[in-house]
């Protein structure tokens, strides 16, 4: 029985998986962009449109909605000053791992703090 | 006939090896290079939106058409939110480029893909900035000035 490869192919752990997570947000963001620049659109349509769909955003399930979007956009952030690093810093590479857990660290704590503030204001007495 | 084989680094490649030059130039570095310098300005672009426009006073509750006319009515809003579409909209077309590229293996698919891409991607570029810079922030409506402390009394 053949035996796999071991440490020939690059794949798997976490230059990979921060590389999917890259895509799959930057992805995720590309089209929520596209619909967001048209919703906005909508204030050189007249004032009543524009309230009418930004009224959208507003309700309870669209405010899990933007909590999940801004956890995306926060990730490929963070993410994307790591990719930096590892090319323009000298260590960059050396250390691309310990970032990545930077990374998911402040990516906790900034989306904890969003998700209170957010969900608490959206989710409160209006 | 005899190849000569030049020393390395000396600058004297043959054509046929040469990396950059030819029909594409130096077109995918630039592209590269883009995606990091974009990158760092979205960062403060995106993070400062969303202080604004969610965490702020009221949040998204705030979010009306007053609010975007008060925030258009000030040439630095307008400034920003142009940066934000144009770097925004060009680091993610270039994003979904380099995917198609990756995953669509027919040269057919890979055209129609990036058609579709390139042409949703310079209909939101123009949209977006015509609407930043023809908006009019005190519309007048059935006779009736919309409120606003930024507007000028009819």
């Amino acid at each position: 029985m053949p035996t796999k490869p071991a440490g020939t192919l690059y794949r798997g752990r976490e230059g990979m998986w921060s590389w999917v997570g890259h895509r799959i947000t930057g992805v995720v963001i590309f089209f929520f962009l596209l619909v967001h620049v048209l919703d906005t659109s909508l204030v050189r349509v007249s004032p009543e449109a524009y309230t009418a769909v930004i009224g959208a955003y507003k309700n309870p399930l669209m405010a899990l909605g933007e909590t999940g979007l801004v956890a995306a956009i926060v990730f490929h952030a963070f993410n994307g000053l790591r990719i930096i690093a590892v090319d323009f810093w000298k260590k960059g590479a050396k250390y691309q791992r310990q970032m990545l857990w930077t990374v998911l660290g402040l990516w906790v704590v900034v989306m904890a703090g969003f998700a209170i503030r957010h969900l608490s204001l959206a989710l409160g007495g209006h | 006939m005899t190849a000569t084989i030049q020393s390395p680094r000396s600058g004297k490649i043959q054509p046929k090896y040469r990396r950059s030059g030819g029909s594409k130039g130096n077109f995918e570095m630039l592209a590269w290079l883009f995606m990091r310098l974009s990158g760092v300005v979205l960062v403060v672009l995106i993070f400062g939106h969303l202080t604004v426009n969610l965490l702020v006073g009221e949040g998204i509750h705030a979010i009306d058409f007053g609010f975007v006319a008060g925030k258009w009515a000030d040439p630095f809003w307008q400034f920003w939110d142009l940066a934000m579409l144009w770097l925004a909209m060009l680091h993610g077309t270039n994003g979904v480029r380099t995917i198609i590229n990756d995953y669509a293996e027919r040269d057919a698919t890979r055209l129609w893909l990036k058609i579709v891409l390139y042409a949703a991607t310079t209909v939101i570029i123009i949209l977006g900035t015509l609407v930043i810079f023809t908006f009019d922030p005190c519309p007048v409506v059935h006779g009736v000035q919309l409120p606003g402390g930024f507007c000028p009394a009819p």
